[in-house]
């Protein structure tokens, strides 16, 4: 595959392999006299899906490339293997309690680990009621490719801010990692039209975990149900789906 | 051989308790002959020299920089008014703007009020916190304010007694 101006890229389908030259407008920046500066060319940011090569991006993952002010860049794939990354809020079940840590299942190739302080009001001697099966909601603190990924349920003021281990009842599911992305894009659609059928919780994982509770089970399997029918309709029937729910709680 | 007798070998002269009686000409050739020896060992890469260049791309793994992502919670309709009360300060970053207006929109006391209030808060808790005599002075100055006189400022000393 040829190389490919990055901005005739954006929105456009890209492949592995594929390489996108980023614009030569500031590289041909009037010549200053103090030689050649690279100061005033802007920052490009590469997210995930696209790596450096050299002065082009090389994309490593198949999907559509996306593009957001100033100059990030990243490409929005459909996936289902989750890779721990430092700072994704994730759902984790906990495997083993083990001494001062837990072992905490996240879908990655590995299991992360769980310091039993890094929770809101613990300490050597206040240990957390955390059990073997639980549902943790928790933030990676170390996530590269070498080590053993950790995680945390508090943040670095020592608070929890919602994480943690989550209530007991309710109902988790697993979804692609694209829709969880979808669903957390601020002003979507989907979580504007779910939050007018029923009062209930959901907690998002950026690991493609989702977990719902409302007042009944059968509510709650509903909910479950349409976030998973999510992935596969499109907005025209989504929204006739969710009007035939909020029509009957009236 | 004969030249040889009574001279000192070299590698003897090396040794550490030779030193002192090394002369200084041996000692230079001494010095001479390990530096090419060590110039010798040491070779170099014949290349170009490195430039050191600015990257201008940095390479992110994460999604959270590229899209700005709600919280992962969400209650609605007051399943949990613990976490619509997190959801709506955690999300709040993307929306401050409406905030900003909201805080200005229903104020009970308003900005002026306030400080009148501190203003004069600021009077008695001064007093509260000054000693007795202190105090006093405070009044005076007061006073000054209204007459124009400036009372001369004397500092309280130990006066040393005299004999």
């Amino acid at each position: 595959m040829s190389a490919v101006s990055i901005e005739d890229a954006v929105g456009q389908i890209v492949l592995p392999g594929d390489v996108l030259v980023l614009s030569t407008q500031s590289r041909d920046a009037p010549l200053s006299l103090s030689g050649p500066s690279t100061s005033n060319r802007p920052r490009v940011v590469c997210g995930p899906g696209l790596m450096r090569q050299e002065d082009d991006l090389l994309v490593n993952k198949c999907g559509l490339l996306r593009h957001r002010d100033p100059a990030i860049y990243w490409v929005d794939s459909q996936q289902k293997r989750y890779v721990p990354v430092k700072g994704d809020h994730v759902i984790g079940i906990v495997t083993t309690k083990s001494g001062d840590i837990f072992k905490v299942d996240v879908g990655g190739s590995e299991q992360a680990s769980l310091s039993y302080l890094a929770f809101e009001g613990a300490t050597k001697k206040n240990r957390p009621n955390v059990k073997v099966g639980d549902l943790v909601y928790g933030q990676f603190i170390v996530a590269n490719k070498d080590m053993e990924p950790e995680m945390a349920c508090i943040d670095s003021s020592g608070k929890a801010n919602g994480k943690g281990v989550i209530g007991q009842d309710g109902l988790m599911l697993k979804v692609s990692l694209g829709l969880v992305r979808k669903l957390l894009i601020p002003q979507n659609d989907i979580v504007q039209e779910l939050m007018n059928i029923f009062p209930m919780e959901v907690v998002i994982g950026m690991n493609g975990r989702i977990w719902v509770k409302a007042k009944t089970v059968q509510q709650t399997l509903i909910v479950a149900n349409l976030l998973e029918a999510c992935e596969y309709l499109t907005a025209e029937q989504r929204k006739h789906v969710f009007s035939k729910f909020s029509d009957n709680v009236i | 051989m004969a030249a040889e007798v009574g001279k000192l070998s070299k590698n003897l002269l090396r040794m550490k308790f030779m030193q002192r009686t090394l002369d200084a000409e041996t000692k230079k050739q001494l010095e001479e002959d390990e530096k090419k020896i060590i110039s010798d060992e040491h070779w170099y890469l014949d290349l170009p020299e490195l430039k050191e260049k600015e990257s201008y791309i940095i390479e992110e793994r994460s999604f959270l920089p590229c899209e700005d992502f709600l919280y992962g919670r969400m209650s609605f309709k007051g399943f949990n008014t613990e976490v619509e009360k997190l959801m709506t300060q955690l999300n709040s970053r993307t929306k401050t703007e409406e905030i900003v207006e909201e805080g200005t929109m229903d104020v009970d006391v308003s900005d002026e009020e306030m400080a009148r209030r501190y203003e004069s808060l600021v009077g008695t808790i001064k007093k509260k916190f000054t000693k007795k005599r202190n105090q006093k002075e405070l009044k005076e100055e007061g006073e000054d304010e209204n007459c124009n006189i400036r009372s001369s400022k004397v500092q309280k000393v130990f006066l040393k007694p005299q004999d």
